[in-house]
């Protein structure tokens, strides 16, 4: 009886946070249930995932930029010019694969510094400074591949990026292996840091929750973990995009949460003037974090290239509004100071989950832009509705 | 046409845990000029919000009998509606648009949605002719002084049939001749049977025009007063807002020494490029170690723009001047060089630009000083909550948890929390810009005695304030700024209020 209150009031306390997790598991066991299980299978979830890379690191970044409250419009085609010119260096100016990536994202980062500059320097809205540099890139895009048309790529090792799988080393029962230790090692981890996290609050003799909560909550996750391993292990095992897009999170929620960079990041959101008045630069701050952005549309764009194994004339259109569209369902506020790197991860899977499902049940795409269209509003309400119960 | 006009009974108003207003009663006759007098948190705008249902029917106990009738204001307009009208402190007009848009702001002269443009401005101006103001309606407000806006603000009220004006303190910003000017308006709008209540701070003022005076400390009415049977003195006044001897408000720090100078300024001066025109000028000061400056002077007199160009000039001022800091030469190119070299400012507006109100008590005490609970740029939470659990429980602050979100602390508890903030930093001086604006007598005195607790530790404070008594009651020495520059600079056993003021209104 006691663990059900303290299990209720921890809900109730936490709703904001968990309504996103709740709300991903509801729209997968709609979709499990109305295909007969084919939403859930290894291939269906595994495509999903990779589906969703190229956008869910644009999403990560541009959390950062509505939290210091800003906008990037020109994330999409800054990720399609840049996916074009990794295509141009390596097969038309022979550049080998372990250059043209750093180069690109060097690029990305300074295509980033430089919006910052503009925005946080020159004091043009950034909504206006990233729809010039959206028109820019799109006419750079344009210029770059207007002789060739596509330009196909044929590294493989670039390519596998996009679409590539980590080795297996062994198969057993028809299970990736390699993603099998995978999982293992991040179940453990999780498992290391919690006792740890746990231990420390103890010796500093700060409360914590009951032991079979926390016991619960630990086999909980672990179980998740193990499950959602279990099925991608089916079919081909990890993908290189998700160990990357698994690695971006995992970073930038550690830089968010844990780091003297991420509170000032936070700080300049929530009260610009404040910030300045508390010693933070926030100039510095901006460019930092557009930076990042720009940092992140080059690996979307890599990713995106590496996807189609070739760069397109249209590559980059509408991931901004998509990352946008991800950062907010993913319950980050356009009042700035609130928002998290993980919620727009999952924001980001539950708009690729919503496609993939209504793909799956064919339904129409006319259909499909209006529903993830109503999610969007639905996921604002919801937060702005438990933000003012809170209040 | 006499008899109660307004009546407030028994009302009751709390903020989470605060107690605004006890069991208040207030009332006020058809007609006449009332007066509203206390000190700052004594709980004067809050039952005037409850009023005007800025606070709705239902969030306080009590009944407002209007014109009466029992009333249940839910939302501003219906206050409006039924004939009340408040002039805030800060104006509440449209910079950019003109005299005759800003009189019918929300109010439009309209039919069926279109606007009729020119019976509007014939209006503005049958309402300009009412508060004898004299300018063309065509004119932009931002091309106002503040005492002509202020008139227009009045000129609104009318043009929406107030029967009951209220205005808080509403010569708060204006020079004398502006003030007389608005007064005489008051007792012309008296003659025309509008009923006023003025709150004001300024005793003068109040002597010279008020029927009644009604006087409020600590979320009480504590008496009212009739002029018409003579009650109405500056003594009676001040012993009933104070309540107390002085010496109990301003506790006493037993054993003053001084050390070397901590800061010193020499001809400095900061030129705000927006203005067009200096904020300070040619300013030379100094503040010992272990002493309290105060800086008196009117809004606007530069003080804040002054302590800010000091802490690493984050307007951008164009700064002269020499500034030594401990015995050296200090140029602060940023904010961060300042809390460096060992200078806190806590800011007059902590809402605008102290705090983080939308982030927890711990976040916001922590977050001048990140460095401090943090090893290679690495948080550790657990130390953050420990120091931040030390300085709400040093600072008295009421909240459940360290975890509390700073925007729903009441204003004494913010201010501790934006206090705690810079004591975190450990500096060497701290610059408190108004520390006790907005926040109850309580508060206030606990906020006194952390600023004599610290001074024995050895810090030293400059202390800009606008409530003379505070400056009289806790500096060591007091400089008074106009027009950016020090007019005067006093040691407090000289220092009296008409010295301050005289050296203010130069």
């Amino acid at each position: 009886m006691n663990l059900y209150k303290e299990a209720k009031s921890l809900v109730k306390v936490n709703i904001r946070e968990y309504g996103m997790y709740i709300a991903l598991f509801v729209i997968m066991l709609v979709f499990t249930i109305l295909t007969d299980g084919l939403f859930m299978s290894s291939r269906n979830i595994s495509n999903l995932l990779d589906q969703t890379g190229y956008i869910a690191v644009l999403a990560v970044g541009m959390t950062l930029v509505i939290v210091i409250r800003h906008i990037d419009l020109s994330v999409g085609f800054a990720a399609g010019f840049m996916g074009a010119i990794a295509a141009i260096l390596m097969s038309q100016a022979g550049v080998p694969v372990y250059l043209t990536v750093p180069i690109i994202l060097v690029l990305g980062i300074v295509v980033g510094m430089f919006n910052g500059v503009l925005v946080a320097s020159v004091g043009i809205p950034s909504f206006v400074a990233s729809l010039a540099g959206m028109l820019i890139f799109r006419g750079a895009l344009l210029r770059v591949t207007e002789k060739s048309g596509t330009i196909i790529v044929e590294e493989e090792s670039f390519n596998a990026l996009g679409n590539g799988f980590i080795p297996s080393l062994a198969e057993v029962g028809g299970l990736h292996v390699l993603s099998l230790i995978l999982g293992v090692v991040v179940i453990f981890l999780y498992v290391l840091s919690e006792f740890s996290a746990r231990r420390n609050k103890l010796k500093y003799n700060f409360e914590v929750v009951s032991k079979s909560i926390f016991a619960l909550k630990v086999v909980f996750v672990s179980l998740i973990i193990a499950y959602i391993t279990y099925i991608i292990a089916g079919y081909n095992g990890f993908s290189w995009t998700v160990i990357i897009m698994l690695g971006v999170t995992a970073i930038y929620h550690f830089l968010s949460t844990k780091t003297v960079l991420g509170r000032h990041i936070y700080a300049v959101g929530s009260n610009p003037e404040a910030a300045h008045l508390s010693g933070i630069n926030v100039k510095k701050i901006t460019y930092i974090v557009f930076g990042s952005m720009g940092l992140l549309s080059a690996l979307s764009g890599i990713l995106y290239t590496a996807r189609l194994n070739s760069a397109t004339t249209t590559a980059g259109t509408l991931f901004e509004l998509d990352a946008i569209a991800a950062a907010y369902v993913g319950g980050v506020s356009a009042a700035g100071g609130v928002g998290k790197v993980t919620g727009s991860i999952i924001g980001a899977i539950v708009m690729t989950s919503l496609s993939s499902g209504m793909n799956l049940l064919g339904v129409g795409i006319s259909y499909q832009y209006m529903i993830r269209g109503g999610v969007l509003a639905a996921a604002v309400i919801f937060d702005v509705m438990t933000r003012k119960k809170k209040g | 046409m006499s008899g109660y006009i307004l009546e407030m009974n028994g009302i009751s108003k709390e903020f989470t845990g605060v107690k605004a207003l006890a069991d208040v009663n207030f009332k006020v006759e058809r007609g006449e000029i009332h007066c509203l007098i206390g000190e700052n948190g004594a709980g004067k705008s809050t039952l005037m919000k409850v009023l005007s249902g800025v606070y709705p029917h239902g969030t306080y106990k009590g009944d407002i009998v209007f014109e009466g009738a029992v009333q249940s204001f839910s939302k501003i307009s219906d206050s409006v509606k039924a004939g009340i009208a408040i002039i805030y402190q800060e104006l509440a007009l449209f910079p950019d648009l003109t005299v005759y848009e800003n009189i019918f702001a929300g109010n439009e002269v309209q039919r069926r949605g279109i606007v009729d443009w020119n019976r509007t401005i014939a209006e503005a101006k049958r309402m300009l002719g009412k508060v004898k103001l004299d300018v063309n309606p065509d004119t932009l407000i931002k091309d106002l002084g503040v005492g002509k806006q202020q008139l227009v603000e009045i000129a609104k009220a009318l043009s929406k049939n107030v029967k009951l004006l209220i205005l808080d303190e509403p010569t708060a910003a204006l020079n004398e001749n502006d003030s007389e000017n608005l007064l005489q308006l008051l007792r012309e709008l008296k003659r025309q049977g509008i009923t006023c209540i003025m709150i004001s701070h300024k005793l003068k003022e109040v002597i010279s025009i008020a029927d009644k005076a009604t006087v409020m400390r600590d979320g009480r009415t504590i008496c009212t007063l009739d002029a018409s049977k003579g009650e109405i003195s500056e003594s009676v006044i001040i012993k009933n807002m104070v309540g107390r001897e002085i010496d109990d408000i301003y506790p006493k720090r037993p054993d003053k020494k001084f050390g070397d100078n901590i800061l010193e300024v020499i001809h400095w001066s900061a030129y705000d490029s927006e203005l067009g025109r200096h904020v300070a000028r040619d300013v030379n000061l100094h503040v010992r170690k272990g002493e309290i400056v105060g800086i008196a002077g009117l809004m606007g007199s530069g003080r804040t723009e002054l302590a800010q160009s000091i802490f690493g000039n984050p307007k951008g001022y164009r700064l002269e001047g020499e500034l030594w800091v401990d015995g050296s030469p200090a140029a602060f190119k940023h904010t961060s060089d300042a809390i460096k070299a060992g200078i806190a400012y806590v800011t007059e507006d902590r809402k605008g630009d102290g705090l983080f109100l939308i982030q927890d008590i711990k976040s916001n005490v922590t977050a001048a000083n990140l460095s401090g609970i943090s090893s290679r740029g690495i948080i550790n939470d657990n130390e953050e909550v420990k120091i931040a659990n030390q300085y709400k429980d040093s600072l008295y602050v009421k909240a459940p948890s360290v975890e509390q979100i700073v925007g729903k602390l009441s204003g004494g508890n913010q201010q501790k929390v934006s206090l705690g903030k810079w004591l975190f930093v450990g500096p060497k001086l701290l610059i408190l810009d108004e520390p006790t604006r907005g926040i109850d007598v309580g508060a206030k005195f606990e906020i006194y005695t952390i600023m004599n607790k610290l001074i024995s530790e050895g810090m030293s404070i400059i202390m800009i304030s606008s409530e003379l008594g505070e400056v009289l009651g806790m500096s060591d020495r007091i400089y008074v700024m106009a027009e950016g520059r020090i007019k005067g600079e006093l040691p407090t056993s000289e220092a009296t209020q008409e010295k301050i003021m005289q050296f203010a209104t130069q």
